[in-house]
Parts: structure tokens; C-alpha cells; sequence
């Protein structure tokens, strides 16, 4: 594998891989990884067969949930994420996509009450032909992969 | 049962749109049944509307109900900057039911999530209108005898119209037959096109009212809209093609009639008002049959 060489193993953890390069950012984010204390390497534009290139997250000692991992769908859905330890994957978890998105995404629609009104945004999500798109439970207009941008 | 709001037409199963029109029905039998006496009704314009606003109001007052409430905000505290959280939960506490109209999307489901009484939703921005789309479907039942099997043409600004949308998915429990009419620029939205796709209901679109007309049972106006156009010449142009006139109805079947949610620019020529064909005008008498039939089955007033 070739990231061995670029991005250091870890004796306990969970390891994000075959994120798209321009998700890592968002992906930090959502995991709330940038106030999380554990030791953590970060990787990206990094080389893959698969994808060309590629973002790797490694976070020692922490064990991604479920929950946590299908969040991430909505960014990565070919992510892989193993569950580490003694320097062994113990677990492979496949990536989710989940009935519904709660807070963290906000609604495309300006004319929308969740942009206009301090509430929780609340999507269904919709998957067709592999994309992945959120229907507003207020306004019910539809946000589009590409124009996801996190609640901030 | 529990506190029920009415927000979206999706709120609704196919049953209770049937209900609904059966209470329709029976108010319009009857039109000064006293279900309402004693409840006070807010009524909350957050954006104008006079038509809609004074159908919910005349709807409650036949029935012996009260309505407080407002036709604008300039003289409430939202002008003094109170959140729209704030005054829904307090005016919840003043009232049975609030109506309520407001130009933000999703307003209502909001709304109805703070409220301790039922929200009906009188349009929010261009999302949702329920009570109009029960209306239409009052109006289809009543000319048509039946929901059921329906072939409808609708005409005009497909792309924007929430009033084409929401009749789109309310009659979707009803084994319809669609035609779309419209300009490239104005055409029904992919979304809705796959969700009848989904339902293996069937669509056809063209860009010609004649002979599109010709095989409907209803034949459903929207205007077309000048704001919606990038170049007044092209809007010049549009809606002038989607005009419909008396002497193209001649092909039409007899049991024919005409809806439009009004109001109407020029897309229906007055020449068409005196064809019986023409539903428009006694489309609005129903509307308050209806809005009586949908305030009084959330409150639960009715059997």
C-alpha cells in the first residue's frame, strides 16, 4: 500500500481512507475532529490507484461509531474506515448513508426558514444513480451534493 | 387524536383528502353549522393576502368562531424585533388554532413544531399552499363526481407554480392522467417528473394548449408570471402563446371545467367567463367549504 510510506501507521485507532481529496476539510468538521485532543496525521492529495488522489485521516486511541462513520457519506460515501488495534485491523465499517441528516448541513434555500431563524436543519436523504441529495423537512427544496455546505 | 397540523399536502393521507372533501360537501349543504362557537381562531398574515386571509376568516365566522390575529406585520413586535419562535409561542397561548401566511419557507412546519394548538399553513413563501390544492380537488370532485382517474392538462408557469405542484402530488393518490403545457423556460421540474415516473403515473408534455385540451376533464390555469423572466420581451412573447380563449374550447369534452387558483393577468380571456366551462369563480365559493371542512376536522369539532 502506498501510503505506508507517506502517512504512519498507528498501534490503536481508526483509519478514514479513500476520502476524495477535496472532502478532508469538511470531513475534519464533521467529525469534530478539530477539537479532539488525540494524536492525529492528516493526509492529503496523496496518491491512489483508485481515485488518482486521495485523504487519509488516522486518529490514535479513537474508535469512530457508526453514527459518526455515516455522516460522512454525505462527502465520501466510497470511504473505507478500519478499526485498528496492535496494529491490525480488527474491523472494517462500510459507510452508510443514512435516512436523515440532523444540524449539521445547512439548507440551500436562502428563503428558508433554517437560514433565516435559529433551527436545526432536518433533511431526508435521497440517493439516486449514486448521488446523494437532502430534502428539507421545513422549506421540503432539495440541497444537492454540490451545494452542501456545513452549519457553522 | 393528537394536535394535527396541516402544512403540506403530504401531511395528509389519500383518506383524509377524501374526508375532507366529504365535509366539504357537507358544508356546503349546510354552511351555518355552529362548530366553531366558542373557539377562537388566530389568523397570522405575516405577508399579505387578502383573498386567502378573508376565505379562512369567512370559513370560521359561518361556523361561530372567533378570529384574532393580523393582516401585515408593521404593527406587531416582529417589527420591534421579536423572533418569529417568540411570537408563535406566545400567540399559541391566546387561541385554539393559528392560520397563518408568512414569505419564509418552512415557516409553518416550524410553527407548528413551537405551537401548542394546530397550524394550517396559508402559504409559505413558494413552498406550500394546502388549502388551496384541498380546494382543487373539492372543485374535481364536485364537476367531475369522482377523484379517481382524472385526466388533467395544466397550463403555464409549471416551473414555479407551488399550486401545480402540490395538485400534482395530492392527485398522485388518484390514478391520474397528466398533459403539461408549457414553454422550455417554464416546464414541470425534473423532481416532479421522476416522482411520477416512481408512481407509473403517466405524463406527456407539449408546448401547444390546442389539441392539448381536447381529452382533459380539468384544464388547470397558472399565470405566467413577469418576475420570472431574465428579458421582458420574452415574457411579452410567453404570455400572449399561453392565453386560453373561447373558441378553442370546441373540442373539448363536455364535462370539461376549467380551474385557475386566480388571481388572473390575461392567461383566461373574459370571453371564456360566461362558458359554462368555466370553473374559476365558483372554485372560490368552494374554497370556503373547504377551509371550514379542514379547520373543523383538526380541531376535531366533526365526525
Amino acid at each position: 500500500m502506498e501510503q505506508k510510506f507517506e502517512v504512519r501507521a498507528i498501534e490503536n485507532g481508526t483509519v478514514i481512507d479513500h476520502l476524495p481529496s477535496d472532502s478532508l476539510f469538511k470531513i475534519i468538521y464533521l467529525l469534530g475532529l478539530e477539537n479532539d485532543t488525540h494524536r492525529m496525521t492528516f493526509g492529503n492529495n496523496l496518491e491512489s490507484k483508485r481515485m488518482g488522489t486521495k485523504a487519509i485521516i488516522k486518529i490514535t486511541d479513537r474508535f469512530c461509531q457508526q453514527d459518526e462513520i455515516n455522516r460522512i457519506a454525505l462527502f465520501a460515501p466510497m470511504a473505507s474506515v478500519n478499526i485498528i488495534r496492535d496494529f491490525k485491523v480488527v474491523e472494517k465499517r462500510q459507510v452508510e448513508v443514512p435516512r436523515t441528516i440532523e444540524g449539521f448541513v445547512k439548507c440551500a434555500n436562502p428563503k428558508c426558514i433554517t437560514n433565516v431563524e435559529p433551527v436545526k436543519t432536518s433533511f431526508t436523504v435521497q440517493e439516486t444513480d449514486g448521488e446523494i441529495s437532502l430534502v428539507c423537512k421545513y422549506c421540503e427544496k432539495t440541497t444537492h451534493q454540490d451545494n452542501m455546505k456545513l452549519v457553522k | 387524536m393528537g394536535k394535527k397540523n396541516l402544512v403540506s399536502i403530504n401531511d395528509f393521507t389519500r383518506e383524509e383528502i377524501i374526508k375532507i372533501t366529504e365535509l366539504a360537501a357537507r358544508f356546503e349543504a349546510d354552511p351555518h353549522q355552529q362548530v366553531l362557537a366558542g373557539k377562537v381562531i388566530a389568523s397570522l398574515f405575516f405577508e399579505p393576502s387578502t383573498r386567502t386571509r378573508l376565505s379562512f376568516e369567512s370559513a370560521i365566522n359561518h361556523l361561530g368562531g372567533r378570529v384574532i390575529g393580523f393582516s401585515e406585520v408593521s404593527n406587531t413586535s416582529l417589527s420591534k424585533g421579536e423572533t418569529f419562535h417568540d411570537t408563535i409561542t406566545t400567540i399559541s397561548n391566546y387561541c385554539d388554532m393559528i392560520v397563518m401566511r408568512h414569505y419564509i419557507e418552512g415557516a409553518a412546519r416550524y410553527a407548528g413544531e413551537i405551537s401548542r394548538v394546530p397550524v394550517v399553513n396559508a402559504g409559505d413563501g413558494a413552498n406550500q399552499h394546502p388549502s388551496q390544492t384541498l380546494l382543487d380537488l373539492y372543485s374535481i370532485k364536485k364537476t367531475q363526481g369522482r377523484l379517481d382517474d382524472i385526466n388533467i392538462t395544466m397550463i403555464g408557469d409549471l416551473k414555479y407554480g407551488r399550486t401545480v405542484h402540490s395538485l400534482l402530488q395530492a392527485l398522485s393518490h388518484f390514478n391520474p392522467t397528466f398533459t403539461f403545457v408549457a414553454p422550455d423556460e417554464l416546464k414541470m421540474p425534473e423532481e416532479y417528473k421522476r416522482f411520477l415516473d416512481s408512481k407509473g403515473i403517466p405524463y406527456t408534455e407539449t408546448r401547444e394548449i390546442l389539441p392539448a385540451i381536447n381529452d382533459a376533464d380539468i384544464v388547470y390555469m397558472t399565470r405566467v408570471q413577469r418576475e420570472r423572466f431574465s428579458d421582458p420581451m420574452e415574457y411579452e412573447r410567453m404570455k400572449n402563446v399561453y392565453v386560453l380563449k373561447n373558441d378553442m374550447l370546441q373540442g373539448t369534452k363536455p364535462n370539461m371545467r376549467i380551474l385557475h387558483p386566480l388571481p388572473r393577468v390575461g392567461e383566461i380571456d373574459p370571453d371564456v367567463d360566461s362558458n359554462p366551462k368555466a370553473y374559476y369563480f365558483q372554485q372560490t365559493e368552494n374554497g370556503v367549504y373547504t377551509r371550514m371542512a379542514i379547520i373543523s376536522y383538526l380541531l376535531g369539532v366533526v365526525k
